[in-house]
């Protein structure tokens, strides 16, 4: 059985259609590349899975571990164990990242009725954690991504993917304001977390340089709103050297 | 020089978040009514009653006439009406001055009746011997009287004198008499004057020269019988050098009618003396379609008397249907300092027009203010604030910040913050700002697992951190899980 079967989605934001028929499948221990121009989906695939108010499906299906998933709140899809890394990872003043985490984590061991972590178990997890992505644990005492720079926000976002352990983690332009070592730490993290044979990684992005350091098994080319092209990492470089106008023609990728 | 500034900024919601406003009504816990017999003065209010009153409690005659000279001056007055506020009129003839539960007075904790030990003890304030709570010394007022006081002894042997107001003017009349009305006189507003006629208890804590208190003192108020207003009376004095941390805690059964509630506390804080006063204020806040609830109207003043002196108020109001305070200080004393940290949370029909005054009048004084709003459903929230600096008071300090959180887009958040500066030397500062739960911050909670309600809780309580964190640890957590609670259901 796939991890995750989206069958011919569709759905607006605030009326517009954005996605038109869109069908993708992942099955455990995979890694997808999701790639296109600006404005093909790309982000609204990800909230749309992540369950963000606003992103209306209106036709299609999508299961996740045999579950429906469209039929579940943000918070159910996250303790079943979907992940989003945002594009934008957002300020929250005043609840330091150790708290937020803490307490989303024990949320979702809460749905899944396990015990919560204590204190001392859950430091020692973030520890464990900011080490692998070269985050300071003084970072995670902080408000969460308040003051962040871009680069250690997105690195935050890797370290809460690593304590929340997902099965599915749908990152939105990781790769996105990191530099060309940090982008390094990122991959790595990536592959150490969840390049694992009962997880799968739907990777969106626009250039090919993050997959120099996280290599996809599967490419796919989103335009107007549908995967018009899929292929294997080869895919990547092609679109890199001859852009999406010559590879996938230059009706669809406008 | 004389400055003169007065700045009433408003900012009406201006959200547009879309899924906001199902308003599920909130959980009260603390809404059940204890069955128990009581002694009441049947509703009215005149000089007879007040005798009455006083006789009730065995009060000496200066006491007496203390009451009536203030009720002769009542008399006079005009209801205040300058706050932005709705209040439907209230019949003072229509409220019972006086009730307590039935029998003869409880000499000790031993022979309060079960009935109103469960009552605290559901409150989650035990008061039998066994389940005291460690390090907190309790007055336990109900209605009219206090039904006990823990850890007296072990307070005694220190100096320090906790006990209820009606037992101070009995057993030590010498100090009452000296401070009641020193800080707040009986004529000073409407509301103080009319709880200085019909007062009935309150605590009293005294903290004499160079001790520390060693554990928190705390009263916990509970409104029980219908058709009653609470009007408790709080003194604490602390000498020269003293220190003493103290909290109050208040509740009320869920009633259709609105409940006035009309305390004064008076502080009094000698040289390098220090009182850290806080509250956390949960009374019946009425129903989502704004039916009932409390009618908190306060006085709180401190007089920092002394050199040095300190007085930090911390308040965090999320109940009654409407508040009406301004915890204030007034700084006489050469370098005192006065702190008021508040947040206050409206939700559904409630509203709240809260602030402090700083009254700087002492060299170097200096003041901080720290107040967040947070407000929700159709509720209005405003902060009303006053810094002035006399003539004299060279090197004054104060720094104020103002911040709103608005929830939804039917409420109102306001900042009404007045400036008087005589001294051209003082440095006053003002910050103010208006924000809301964004869309992004909601999603981005939730899609780490925490469920709405958790994730407004969340981000509520990051807002209202540096408040919260003034409060002792015992009670912040109590009061994070209460910001959460009185916010369930608004968003939707």
């Amino acid at each position: 059985m796939s991890l995750l079967n989206i069958e011919n989605l569709s759905n607006t934001v605030a009326d517009k259609p954005i996605l038109k028929g869109l069908s993708l499948t992942l099955d455990a221990g995979e890694i997808h590349a999701i790639m296109g121009p600006n404005g093909a989906g790309k982000s609204t695939l990800a909230y749309t899975l992540g369950g963000r108010p606003g992103y209306e499906v209106t036709g299609g299906s999508v299961t996740f571990d045999g579950q429906d998933l469209l039929d579940m709140e943000p918070h159910e899809r996250a303790a079943a164990g979907l992940f989003l890394g945002f594009q934008y990872p957002v300020e929250i003043p005043g609840v330091s990242n150790l708290q937020f985490l803490r307490e989303s984590l024990n949320s979702q061991r809460k749905a899944k009725g396990l015990d919560p972590l204590s204190g001392g178990e859950f430091i020692r997890l973030a520890k464990e954690k900011a080490g692998l992505l070269g985050l300071d644990m003084e970072m995670l005492k902080r408000p969460v991504n308040v003051g962040f720079s871009g680069g250690e926000k997105k690195r935050n976002e890797m370290v809460q993917m690593g304590i929340l352990d997902p099965r599915l983690a749908i990152l939105d332009e990781t790769d996105s304001g990191l530099d060309i070592d940090a982008l390094r730490v990122v991959g790595e993290g990536i592959n150490t977390i969840m390049r694992k044979p009962d997880r799968a990684v739907l990777l969106i992005t626009h250039y090919q340089r993050l997959l120099d350091y996280v290599k996809p098994d599967f490419v796919h080319v989103l335009a107007g709103g549908r995967i018009v092209k899929s292929g294997g990492p080869d895919l990547a470089l092609e679109l890199e050297r001859e852009g999406y106008a010559e590879v996938v023609g230059a009706g669809v990728a406008a | 020089m004389a400055t003169e500034t007065e700045t009433p900024t408003t900012a009406e919601a201006p959200v547009q978040n879309a899924e906001i406003l199902e308003r599920l009504g909130r959980r009260y816990d603390a809404g059940f009514v204890t069955e128990i017999e009581s002694d009441s003065l049947p509703p009215g209010l005149d000089e007879d009653v007040i005798r009455a009153l006083s006789a009730k409690k065995d009060e000496p005659q200066w006491m007496t006439d203390w009451r009536l000279e203030a009720y002769r001056r009542w008399l006079q007055m005009p209801v205040p009406h300058w706050a932005k506020l709705q209040i439907a009129p209230i019949d003072f003839q229509a409220i019972s001055y006086y009730s307590a539960p039935k029998g003869p007075k409880y000499n000790s904790l031993d022979e309060v009746p079960k009935e109103l030990l469960d009552t605290y003890d559901k409150l989650g304030v035990p008061l039998h011997e066994r389940a005291r709570l460690a390090g907190v010394a309790v007055d336990a007022v109900f209605d009219s009287v206090s039904v006990g006081t823990t850890f007296r002894k072990e307070l005694a042997e220190k100096g320090i004198i906790f006990c209820s107001m009606s037992e101070a003017i009995r057993e030590h009349p010498e100090l009452v008499r000296k401070y009641l009305g020193s800080v707040v006189p009986h004529g000073d507003n409407y509301f103080a004057a009319l709880n200085s006629a019909v007062f009935s208890d309150g605590s009293f804590v005294f903290i004499p020269k160079g001790v520390r208190c060693p554990m928190e003192l705390s009263t916990y108020f509970r409104i029980n019988a219908g058709h009653t207003g609470q009007f408790e009376r709080t003194l604490i004095v602390a000498e020269e050098g003293a220190y003493v941390s103290y909290l109050e805690g208040c509740t009320a059964p869920m009633r259709d009618e609105n409940q006035l509630h009309a305390a004064v506390v008076e502080l009094v804080a000698l040289d390098d003396a220090e009182i850290k006063y806080s509250t956390v204020q949960n009374w019946y806040p009425g129903d989502a379609e704004g039916r009932g609830g409390i009618y908190n109207f306060v006085t709180k003043r401190a007089l920092c008397q002394g050199r040095n002196s300190k007085v930090s108020w911390t308040q965090v109001e999320t109940g009654s249907a409407i508040t009406w305070k301004y915890p204030s200080c007034v700084l006489n004393g050469e370098n005192s300092v006065g702190e008021f940290y508040s947040v206050a949370v409206t939700n559904n029909y409630q509203q709240a027009d809260t602030g402090t005054k700083m009254i700087h009048n002492g060299k170097g004084s200096r003041s901080t203010i720290v107040s967040k709003g947070i407000s929700a459903g159709h509720s209005n929230n405003t902060y009303r604030g006053l810094v002035r600096v006399a003539p004299q008071a060279e090197g004054v300090r104060n720094f104020t910040q103002c911040d709103s959180l608005l929830l939804g887009d039917r409420c109102g958040a306001h900042t009404v913050p007045y400036i008087e500066v005589r001294n051209p030397s003082a440095t006053i500062e003002h910050e103010a700002t208006t924000s809301k739960i964004s869309d992004d911050q909601l999603f981005y909670a939730m899609q780490r697992g925490l469920d709405q309600e958790s994730a407004v809780a969340l981000i509520v309580n990051g807002f209202a951190r540096e408040v919260l964190q003034q409060l002792p640890m015992e009670f912040a957590v109590e009061a994070q899980k209460l910001l959460g609670i009185s916010l369930e259901g608004s968003v939707g």
